[in-house]
């Protein structure tokens, strides 16, 4: 056989190889990636989708996080303007966690309708951005002598935020 | 200044317009008038991106908190060096950092490269032209520093603190030095295209800058990879984030080219693949910052979504419809030269390392995007989390791993039985006992086991190369065994420079599989209670509580625990980690609070503790054990290191065309006489 070809097998082997671990891996370890409109929409219409483990991006509601003070539990509401689901986290609370952040939980729904988080990822706004009226928000809060601009809340999702 | 800067950001725009028309139209016309005239329009360019960020710089300095972004990124009490640094630490700021790289860059091709390739430069500087060009507008329009507020804030909201950290200052910009440098040997092989010259010609210019790329973007992973370990406080230093990930595709790609074109060099082969590379850099390097900054994919640190994505999705297109359609006029004159004779061949090893390091570029790419594929294919957004990385790319990594041992000995053209034996049969035997060994030692795990086997394997090659090296010199020329070494590597920068990147790897990878034993202990513990555990190698190691501390710092509240660990009954330095809260100077809180965790390193292992929160005098803590870490930054180092010697001029022009091609006796070769 020609060296060429026999390269070219050889290539296609190990290509092939990786390929079959890709398609495996997104297999077992795809998950959804939902908004919790989303989720209500896919629970509404497949109820067995209680149980699954989903991702969902979502932004927390103000006034509504509880943590614990050992820094190991977290609950909270997360929304997207259409849905509102309260979630529970255990295990270390992220720092750039806080009252109007944008999260990414990964868990599972339970059948009381809670999410029973496993990861908690916290976008936080003004790490790289600032919020976009965030210098409204800050001259108020110069102005008026009130908190400090980040404790303002923040503005509500648009539609396609987080995606 | 703050005029001068804005200003000077728009005849910039100017000047890239001008530096493109008479490039183009001087290497189309061939008139050397124009040719001319486009080089100074680039070098005015560059300076003029130059001044508009040294505009920048002084409004960030001098707390000008008049413009949006100085009062965005800084506040009158942050440390000089990070005001220096908020430069790249917000969108339109990095985007003129891109800009300003671009620029000198560019500047400096044309320069240096302006009479040695007189054929290739008018295309070469207009295409830089028209990238800089490109950054320089989308900055200008869409993201525009020097951006001004109607109102000027007493002061601004500071940098986040978890930017404060040295790494920050310098990770960034290394990153960029390296992504940016991607664009150099793109505006060679779109110039090699248009003139034809597709022979050695454009690749030593682009062999350099690739170079360049690479050490950069190597230690821009790398001081990535260690603040992530120090500053986010899970432990680990890769997470398969997608912004993490925009940073490793033009790295693999980039490292495959270095790799191709040695075999372009000797053979004449693989003439497309080489472009098709060269290209893919570019446009990886392009298709990262999009992802970070475009918000279309979910990752913890993206930029906030804003309109520069659109930008760069076009010249995303754009640019690919170019070069392909380029490359597709050109395919007759890209035609190889020789063919692979032997499976079992240098060429063969260098042709699986390509095939494998372009596999992983692809999984990467692939699990990156997956989402977004997802969605246009089935409509639902699907994910995939760190094991889908892992899963496809730690087989795909061993391959690589042996390939690093095999390509560098293994002879050009067809291999004999005899070539092999004499190369591999010590290293092989090296790598064999080590994994036999550590099995022996209670070792288990089948990956950690074979990583361990082929780090011995590569650098039981790489120690042989040396120990025949230095032997043949100390033999001939009658030198001392330290100055054979230096004559050895400094008459063979690129062969030994490589040899000295590919221990690093293996040093890496050695590493990385350390992380398999890692452990984590979360414990809750009052003052003077204490924790007792056995770490991955057996030791008995006990943490005693100090309690906790509540203290008022210069900028901020800090909640801190002290922790006293012994290991066997002996005592270890006193680790601590702290819960910390800034206050800006009207003593608001700014930001959410941040994390310092406390680190004991050790050659085999750091001890690394987090502060979760406290209940009155209990401390929530997790200690974790971590194997072999600091190898992590030892070998990413020593891979940056080894890039330097490949690249550093070799003086003398008798210079060797790098790898030694042909099997001469092994004395002659590395004597190099």
């Amino acid at each position: 056989m020609h060296p060429r070809t026999k390269f070219l097998l050889g290539g296609a082997v190990v290509l092939g190889a990786a390929g079959v671990l890709m398609t495996g891996a997104i297999k077992d370890t795809g998950v959804y990636f939902l908004m919790p409109a989303e989720l209500q929409a896919k629970v509404a219409a497949d109820p067995t989708l209680v149980g699954t483990g989903v991702k969902v991006g979502a932004r927390v509601v103000p006034g509504t996080v509880n943590r614990d003070p050992s820094g190991r539990q977290v609950s909270f509401e997360m929304t997207d303007g259409a849905a509102t689901y309260p979630v529970v986290y255990r295990g270390i609370i992220p720092d750039t966690f806080s009252d109007s952040v944008e999260v990414v939980v990964e868990g599972r729904l339970d059948s009381s309708g809670t999410f029973q988080a496993t990861t908690l990822l916290a976008k936080c706004a003004s790490r790289y951005e600032e919020a976009p009226e965030g210098y409204e928000a800050m001259r108020k809060a110069y102005e008026g002598g009130a908190a400090a601009p980040h404790d303002l809340p923040a503005p509500a999702p648009s539609g396609d935020t987080p995606r | 200044m703050i005029l001068v800067g804005e200003l000077s950001l728009w005849i910039a725009l100017l000047m890239g317009l001008w530096a493109i028309t008479t490039s183009f139209a001087g290497g189309a016309l061939q008139r050397q008038d124009l040719i001319r005239s486009g080089e100074r329009g680039l070098y005015a360019a560059a300076g003029f991106v130059g001044l508009a960020s040294l505009g920048l710089w002084s409004a960030l300095l001098s707390s000008d908190f008049s413009l949006r972004y100085v009062a965005s990124y800084t506040s009158a009490n942050l440390p000089v060096v990070y005001k220096i640094s908020a430069f790249w630490g917000g969108q339109s700021g990095s985007m003129l950092f891109w800009c300003l790289i671009l620029a000198i860059y560019g500047a400096a091709a044309t320069f240096t490269n302006r009479k040695s390739s007189r054929a290739l430069m008018p295309w070469v500087t207009g295409t830089n032209a028209a990238v800089l060009l490109f950054f320089v507008a989308a900055t200008a329009i869409a993201t525009n520093p020097f951006e001004r507020l109607d109102w000027v804030p007493p002061d601004g909201r500071g940098l986040n603190p978890q930017l404060q950290n040295p790494a920050m200052a310098i990770h960034p910009p290394m990153l960029y030095l390296g992504y940016v440098a991607t664009s150099i040997p793109f505006a060679f092989a779109i110039a090699a295209l248009v003139t034809r010259r597709l022979d050695a010609e454009w690749l030593g210019a682009v062999r350099k800058w690739s170079l360049i790329s690479w050490v950069f973007l190597t230690l821009g992973i790398v001081l990535g990879m260690w603040w992530a370990y120090v500053e986010l406080g899970w432990g680990g230093y890769w997470m398969w984030d997608p912004v993490e990930n925009a940073s490793l595709l033009p790295w693999l790609t980039g490292t495959a080219f270095l790799h191709s074109i040695m075999i372009q060099e000797k053979r004449g082969m693989l003439r497309k693949w080489n472009v098709v590379l060269v290209v893919s850099t570019f446009l990886l390097s392009i298709l990262g910052t999009f992802i970070t900054r475009s918000g279309v994919i979910q990752s913890v640190h993206s930029f906030a979504q804003s309109n520069i994505g659109m930008w760069f999705a076009v010249f995303l297109v754009a640019a690919l419809v170019v070069t392909a359609w380029l490359v597709t006029l050109r395919l007759k004159d890209l035609e190889a030269k020789a063919e692979l004779e032997a499976m079992i061949s240098r060429e063969a090893a260098f042709l699986y390392n390509n095939l494998v390091l372009v596999g992983i570029a692809f999984s990467v790419l692939w699990g990156t995007l997956f989402p977004i594929l997802s969605e246009w294919v089935r409509g639902s957004k699907i994910t995939v989390g760190e094991s889908f990385f892992n899963t496809v790319n730690v087989p795909l990594g061993l391959l690589l791993l042996l390939l690093t041992g095999i390509g560098p000995l293994i002879a050009w053209r067809r291999a004999s039985v005899a070539n092999i034996q004499r190369q591999f049969a010590v290293p092989a035997f090296i790598g064999i006992v080590a994994a036999g060994a550590l099995m022996a030692l209670g070792v288990r795990g089948f990956y950690p086991l074979m990583a361990w086997g082929l780090s011995a394997f590569v650098a039981g090659t790489i120690a042989q190369e040396f120990q025949k090296g230095i032997g043949a010199r100390m033999r001939m020329h009658g030198e001392n065994i330290v100055l054979a070494f230096i004559n050895l590597v400094s008459r063979n920068r690129r062969r030994y420079g490589g040899y000295i990147v590919h221990a690093g790897i293996g040093l890496l990878f050695a590493a990385f599989a350390g992380m398999a034993f890692k452990q984590e202990h979360d414990v809750t513990l009052a003052d003077g209670e204490s924790f007792t555990t056995r770490d991955p190698f057996g030791a008995e190691w006990t943490f005693t509580s100090e309690g906790i501390s509540n203290f008022k710092a210069l900028n901020r509240d800090v909640v801190a625990i002290a922790l006293r660990p012994s290991r066997n009954g002996e005592s270890m330095p006193v680790l601590t980690s702290e819960k910390r809260q800034h206050f800006d100077s009207r003593n608001n809180p700014t930001f959410q609070p941040s994390t310092e965790v406390g680190i004991l390193t050790m050659g085999r292992q750091d001890v690394y503790l987090v502060l979760a929160g406290t209940i009155g005098d209990r401390a929530e803590i997790r200690i974790n054990f971590t194997p072999l870490v600091a190898w992590v930054w030892i070998g990413g180092i020593l891979m940056a290191v080894g890039g330097l010697v490949v690249m550093w001029p070799q003086a003398e022009r008798a210079r060797q065309g790098g790898y030694v091609t042909e099997l001469k006796p092994q004395h002659a070769e590395a004597a190099n006489v």
